[in-house]
């Protein structure tokens, strides 16, 4: 490209040079990748802000026409607010749950001596291999033996530890120095007092990706809501909208005002924390 | 042994007990929970593979490898196995031909580069379940954007409609799930792009390697490891998919989005084929397995290596 505009310097094309014609082709190429990912997101809110009567009218991208009511209406439709609790309720247990259990079961792998240590932390990497299709109708009948079935239980507890979350923490924990640990063990503290006092507090980004991944999981989840949610009041956002779709099918801007709700709260988290978060997602990635 | 040293031993030793106590409270909800709702139902699964049971019957059958002979009889289950790995196989090599190529515009020095992430990136926090209803509407025959504008750029859409028709309705399943996945792997090649030295690229220019050669002899080579890391990610997880089939096609027509996982939740969760699903689980595992033995194989060398 340089050779190119070298070579151009000298020459009649001295003004063309001027014109990034390298730089508009590339913007080109990803304006239109940008618009085909875009398209989805104004489309679904351009219809949720459609009068009903238009709704096969012959399709625009950009809302012209502002009808709130038909969230109102998707909301009276279908008990959303009672899939919001319940999704709100599961996915706050999840993330409290992961963050704490794994912090702790980190901690322990990456401070801690005793035997089998090593063994039992590639067990529970081993763990993230096993597909969650594998595991899903054993885990369905332990879950129905407990008599959890329709309860936020069933929902909850069984991932409220992640092997990927021990995996990120005790990494974390290894960078934080040990001299501070043996500091306040010598000042008499215990080891799940050094845990809560010194390693918590200071692995504060640490536990915000494990949240926030946990978070983006947790509200996103389908099939295990799916299996072990029988009662429309214990469904969740997700399962909701999927339930709406097979009912109201036909009702697009009803339909488009659920999908805009079940998808926001994500959306908002992520493009709140946006640059960190997907810093937090390519050091992850990278690290396997 | 000095004296310090004997200390030392001697606090050692009361550490490890300390250690050891400390432990077991710190790891105790953590083991737990993988006990009862991992390894317990992997083996409990691998049990139910080898029985015939409907789930409510107090007595199970046993059947030996019948339910995986059967399998690998059933023109359903091959059915499902060739869908999944054509979803599998689309979906990863264009996401992944797809994101290097914006991820090396990217990384070109062009403004905006921000947003351009942010934009791409959206589909991946947006949950699987709105996104199919939403594609699901776009691709409606005459009201639907995407049907309308593939209309306007003299696409005619297939008879009945995209989902309808057996021949595209899983290349729209396809053209969903790179659509989701193209800004994870945007994002982890931008991360990998920006480790190559730039030395590189300036010697090579003043070599006079053209944008192309630069390209193929510099970043294609260099980011070969996170192309296989980013290929190997993106099949276990297109292995694994359910949530777009279920709310888009819900297998159809005639089955030509029917994935494995669909099968199984049917197999399971409809006609009550316990043993059945658990074997179909089991071949997903294998296969899966094998995929990430590869993954350690390539990506432990390459570890132990740097």
């Amino acid at each position: 490209m340089s050779a190119v505009t070298a070579r151009l310097e000298h020459g009649p094309g001295a003004l063309l040079r001027r014109v990034p014609w390298s730089k508009l082709v590339i913007h080109l190429v990803l304006l239109s990748g940008a618009f085909v990912m875009i398209v989805p997101f104004l489309w679904m809110v351009t219809l949720s802000l459609k009068p009903v009567e238009l709704t096969n009218q012959p399709p625009y991208l950009f809302p012209s026409t502002f009808e709130f009511a038909n969230y109102s209406r998707a909301w009276d439709a279908a008990p959303f607010a009672r899939y919001y609790l319940n999704s709100i309720v599961m996915t706050g247990g999840i993330v409290v749950g992961q963050v704490i259990f794994s912090s702790l079961a980190a901690y322990a792998f990456a401070r801690l001596h005793f035997p089998g240590r090593d063994v039992l932390f590639m067990l529970f990497l081993g763990t993230m291999m096993v597909p969650f299709h594998v595991i899903l109708i054993p885990s369905y009948l332990i879950v129905d033996r407990l008599g959890w079935i329709d309860s936020y239980t069933a929902l909850i507890v069984p991932r409220m530890v992640s092997a990927f979350g021990i995996f990120l923490l005790r990494q974390y924990y290894q960078g934080i120095p040990r001299e501070l640990d043996e500091a306040a063990m010598i000042d008499g503290a215990s080891r799940l007092g050094i845990w809560w006092r010194i390693i918590v507090p200071l692995s504060g980004p640490g536990l915000a990706t494990l949240g926030i991944f946990a978070f983006m999981f947790a509200w996103n989840d389908f099939l295990w809501p799916l299996v072990v949610t029988n009662d429309p009041d214990m469904r969740t956002v997700q399962l909701g909208l999927a339930m709406f779709q097979g009912r109201y099918g036909t009702q697009w801007t009803l339909l488009m005002a659920g999908t805009v709700t079940a998808t926001l709260p994500t959306l908002l988290v992520f493009l709140l924390s946006q640059r960190w978060f997907i810093q937090s997602v390519a050091q992850s990635g990278l690290k396997g | 042994m000095t004296a310090i040293a004997r200390m030392r031993t001697g606090w050692n030793r009361a550490n490890r007990r300390g250690d050891l106590s400390a432990a077991a409270l710190a790891l105790a909800p953590a083991i737990v929970l993988f006990a009862l709702f991992n390894i317990y139902p992997l083996l409990y699964s691998g049990y139910l593979s080898v029985m015939e049971w409907d789930g409510f019957s107090p007595d199970k059958e046993y059947v030996g490898l019948d339910n995986y002979k059967a399998l690998y009889e059933s023109a359903m289950f091959r059915n499902a196995l060739t869908v999944t790995f054509t979803y599998t196989v689309g979906t990863t090599l264009l996401g992944v031909a797809f994101s290097l190529l914006v991820a090396v515009l990217l990384n070109s020095g062009i403004r905006g580069q921000n947003i351009y992430r942010l934009v791409y990136f959206l589909p991946v926090v947006t949950s699987t379940v709105a996104a199919a209803v939403v594609w699901r509407y776009l691709m409606n025959p005459g009201s639907g954007y995407a049907d309308v504008l593939l209309r306007d750029l003299g696409l005619t859409p297939p008879s009945p409609s995209w989902l309808r028709n057996p021949d595209w309705a899983l290349r729209i399943v396809i053209l969903v799930g790179v659509w989701k996945r193209l800004g994870f792997n945007i994002v982890i090649y931008l991360a990998g792009l920006q480790n190559i030295p730039k030395e590189y690229y300036e010697a090579a220019t003043v070599d006079g390697a053209g944008s192309w050669d630069r390209f193929r002899r510099i970043t294609v080579p260099l980011i070969a490891p996170i192309t296989l890391l980013l290929i190997i990610m993106s099949i276990i997880d297109s292995f694994l998919i359910f949530d777009v089939v279920y709310v888009m096609t819900d297998g159809g027509p005639i089955g030509t989005t029917e994935v494995v996982g669909l099968l199984l939740y049917r197999q399971a969760f409809r006609y009550f084929n316990l043993g059945t699903a658990s074997a179909m689980g089991w071949v997903i595992f294998a296969i899966v397995f094998v995929i990430t033995l590869i993954q350690w194989k390539f990506f432990g060398a390459r570890e132990a290596g740097l």
